[in-house]
């Protein structure tokens, strides 16, 4: 039987339970008396394990089997839920994800060694404590770890001749780092401005696509000094190690040919000299078994087949082109039905059903839910939560979010650089929060959310809070403020002090240094984006980042509403409810005009006035309909004149022109007649 | 041999679209050009200045439109049958000109161009590259970058945030 014809089948499914496994197993942590989710957790491992055994993945089968053995202890409560048992759990499912990792990349059976943990599995279950092991990083001769083609030996000759620095770097990220294209890619953009990177392993783009552990390795060819261009690699954050060794080209060719006849002679289990304590590391470097290499090959080029990288601007071609479309089809249905031609109405009307179909699809392609990075925050914040000995009760809003693809692809290392130093320096140990009143368990919300033109990101705890004298202090030392003008700062001209990169660099010294540890980079990253991060604290209760992101290209859900001859969009986010107001029931205030909303006294905005719409006919004043929104729990009465109705909406920019910024106007959308329709942005009309 | 050679490339010629504003005559490079549009209906963008009509659906990209009779201050708009959109590329920026006609493209050698005079036909000389002679006509050059300044415009426009 054919099995590649399910593997893209198996990748998915297996995705989806490691998923669920690694949220069950986060609230059983939460509630570890609850069954129901040890069964859970119990179903999922079966059925990972059923499918694994199914598809010939022998290593993934055995480790579920095992996990699924400790799970039924548990479950008929013969095992407790304790600490450990959590720990190696947890452990399973990272090897369980790498090996899935593996079969998607290589289409077979993972290679990687399970038998440590399955080791500490079975000893758990058995009730026997175990002693982690620890795992050095391991400093070796460099010569050792990289190979050079003859190529790659001439240019080296060449530049060292030419007096330039040869450096083998080789460096490695922090074990808790999770996104480790993202650094290492800033790491290559370090050295980038150092010289020039003549070889990498593993290559670039494995590098890109985050096949490798925790290690890479690069050859630079650089002017500058071997100390300049460690501190550039140390720079980047969560880099534990970088090391520089000079190559001699002298000494390359003889360690060369040892290294190629060493190879040579060990051809079965060829030893792996980088880092031998790390399980499940450089699998990628050992060279295939001679027999299956070549099997292996083609059934990486079936599943790779399935899914096509496009680059986003063919998107916006394509977006853009579709428009036109829809506005030819609009015209061919009014053709159409003035024709009395029942084939060509007919004709006419498949087309529309198909394009409309075609429609959805091509404005989805390029949207992805938050969720995609979001759901690997609940672990990530799990472990540092453990690891810094604190307790945090972790929430995720608004996961459903839809997020242009480039802005989530770059999305994620900004904020898991805030969460940790949410986690990290914001909140408190459960001894001090309950000195400071407060419950010891700290509160961490991720919310996600639309507005306008605009995602919102907010990461917000309720920590110590930032003190705004430290910051002015620091700032004032390093003479990033002068100190006559500190005290008129603004709150938020102190807090945005953070992100400068004086701060980033700044080492130990109190507890508001390590809040700006690498927050320079999250700005600049975020402002790459066309974003905006701001910070908002109170001393004693909490901070909260609020991240601003723009959508390139979005669609949103909107009401459609008509103001004279002129239509407008307003976001169906900011919308509560829409309402029809009798004359009477408006009341005047100070000269604002203002209605009574379930109690709430909500101010009316005249669009018609706040945006000049000229009027040919006058309005009938018997009745306002009112579109009620709201900015945080502030609330507006927009006063329109009548309600089109609720439709999905492609959001477009004004064009670059008028990107200064319209008041009350967060864009535009095209309309399926072709006309163009502005955005309301309901934040700028609430005061 | 050498001064020949650049002599001749510094008086290379251009490619203008010429159109019309009242009686005059401007000319934009050709290569600012993205296409010639008829009038058809635009959407208004409240809150700016006058002479942005707003905004239009140009093959599923929206693009703002200006009136540049009253960009430059030559009078109110007239749209009739000739009235066309010049859309105009500059810096990643998109921007439709609205102007009272356009029919025509000239060659015009660099030599036959001269800096602007102070004022012509009421525009300030800023907005101006300068002033081409032909045999029988004159045709002013447009300056587009300082033309579709947005900083201008919002200062014009007191556009509020």
């Amino acid at each position: 039987m054919d099995m590649n014809q399910y593997l893209e089948m198996f990748i998915e499914e297996s995705k989806e339970h490691l998923q669920a496994i690694n949220d069950n197993l986060l609230s059983l942590e939460q509630s570890p008396q609850d069954l129901e989710i040890i069964n859970l957790i119990f179903r999922s491992a079966h059925t990972l394990k059923g499918m694994a055994a199914t598809m010939g993945f022998e290593k993934m089968a055995h480790l579920t089997h095992e996990m699924e053995n400790g799970l039924d202890l548990m479950r008929n409560n013969k095992l407790p839920v304790t600490e450990q048992v959590m720990d190696v759990l947890f452990r399973c499912v990272d090897i369980l994800e790498s090996q899935l990792a593996d079969i998607i990349e290589k289409g077979t059976d993972s290679t990687i060694e399970i038998e440590d943990t399955l080791k500490k599995l079975t000893s758990v279950i058995e009730g026997k404590p175990t002693a982690e092991p620890s795992s050095p990083v391991q400093s070796d001769s460099v010569r050792a770890v990289c190979s050079f083609n003859s190529y790659e030996q001439t240019v080296i000759k060449e530049s060292a001749a030419n007096g330039k620095n040869v450096f083998l770097i080789r460096v490695v990220l922090d074990q808790s780092c999770v996104l480790r294209a993202a650094r290492s890619y800033m790491v290559f953009n370090a050295l980038e401005n150092l010289g020039e990177i003549i070889k990498s392993e593993p290559s670039v783009e494995d590098i890109e696509e985050e096949k490798f552990d925790f290690e890479f390795k690069m050859v630079l060819v650089t002017d500058s000094d071997e100390e300049t261009v460690k501190q550039a690699v140390l720079q980047v954050s969560e880099v534990s190690l970088a090391e520089v060794i000079t190559i001699d080209p002298a000494k390359l060719e003889t360690e060369q040919a040892m290294a190629e006849a060493a190879a040579a002679a060990a051809t079965i289990l060829p030893m792996n000299p980088v880092n031998p304590t790390a399980a499940n590391s450089s699998e990628k470097d050992k060279p295939q078994a001679a027999g299956n290499g070549k099997q292996q090959v083609d059934a990486k080029k079936l599943s790779a087949g399935k899914s096509v990288r496009v680059d986003i601007e063919r998107l916006d071609i394509l977006m853009n082109l579709f428009s036109e479309l829809v506005i030819d089809k609009t015209r061919l249905e009014q053709i159409a039905r003035d024709s009395n031609n029942p084939e060509l109405v007919e004709t006419v009307e498949h087309m529309s059903r198909v394009s409309t179909d075609l429609q959805n699809i091509v404005m989805t392609i390029r949207m992805v839910p938050v969720e995609t990075v979001f759901n690997r925050f609940p672990r990530m914040v799990r472990d540092l939560a453990k690891e810094l000995n604190k307790k945090i009760d972790f929430e995720i809003l608004g996961a459903e979010t839809e997020l242009d693809r480039t802005v989530i692809d770059e999305i994620g290392d900004p904020l898991v650089h805030i969460l940790r130093n949410a986690l990290d320096h914001g909140l408190e140990t459960p001894e001090e929060r309950i000195k400071a009143g407060k419950n010891d368990t700290g509160r961490l919300q991720l919310v996600a959310y639309h507005s306008g033109n605009h995602v919102f990101i907010e990461i917000s705890e309720d920590g110590r809070g930032i003190d705004r004298n430290k910051i002015l202090k620091k700032a004032i030392e390093r003479g990033l403020v002068d100190s006559a003008r500190a005290e008129s700062y603004t709150n938020e001209q102190v807090f945005d002090l953070l992100f400068r990169s004086g701060f980033s660099t700044a080492e130990k010294i109190s507890d508001v240094s390590g809040r700006g540890v690498g927050l320079d980079v999250v700005k600049s990253k975020i402002e790459s984006l066309g974003g905006r991060v701001v910070v908002n604290s109170v001393l004693g209760e909490g901070t909260k980042f609020i991240i601003q992101l723009p959508l390139t290209l979005s669609i949103i859900q909107a009401m459609l509403v008509q103001i004279s001859d002129e239509k407008y969009a307003i976001p169906l986010t900011s919308i509560i409810e829409t309402a029809n107001l009798k004359r009477n029931e408006i009341k005047s205030v100070h000269g604002q005009m203002v209605m009574d909303f379930r109690g709430r006294v909500v101010p009316l905005v005249y669009l018609d006035q706040v945006f000049s719409i000229p009027r040919s006919v006058p309005k009938d004043d018997e009745e306002e309909n009112v579109v009620i929104v709201r900015k945080g729990d502030k609330l507006a009465a927009l006063v329109v004149d009548s309600f089109i109705g609720q439709q999905e909406v492609v959001l477009k920019s004004l064009g670059k022109y008028l990107s200064g910024g319209i008041f009350g106007i967060s864009g535009s959308t095209i309309l399926g007649d072709g006309q163009v329709a502005l955005i309301l942005d309901c934040n700028a009309l609430i005061h | 041999m050498l001064d020949k050679q650049e002599l001749e490339q510094n008086v290379k010629e251009n490619k203008y679209i010429v159109f019309r504003l009242l009686d005059e005559e401007y000319g934009v490079e050709v290569n600012q050009v993205r296409s010639i549009e008829r009038m058809q209906r635009i959407t208004r963008v409240p809150r700016t200045p006058g002479f942005v009509k707003g905004v239009i659906n140009l093959r599923g990209v929206v693009t703002p439109i200006i009136d540049l009779k009253t960009r430059f201050g030559l009078g109110e708009e007239n749209y009739t049958e000739t009235t066309r959109i010049i859309i105009v590329a500059t810096d990643e920026m998109e921007v439709g000109l609205i102007v009272d006609s356009a029919n025509d493209v000239i060659d015009i050698s660099t030599d036959s161009i001269e800096p602007p005079p102070e004022v012509v036909g009421g525009i300030r000389a800023a907005y101006l590259e300068g002033v081409a002679k032909l045999q029988d006509r004159l045709l002013i050059l447009l300056n587009l970058d300082k033309v579709l300044n947005s900083e201008e415009l919002q200062q014009l426009g007191g556009m509020e945030k």
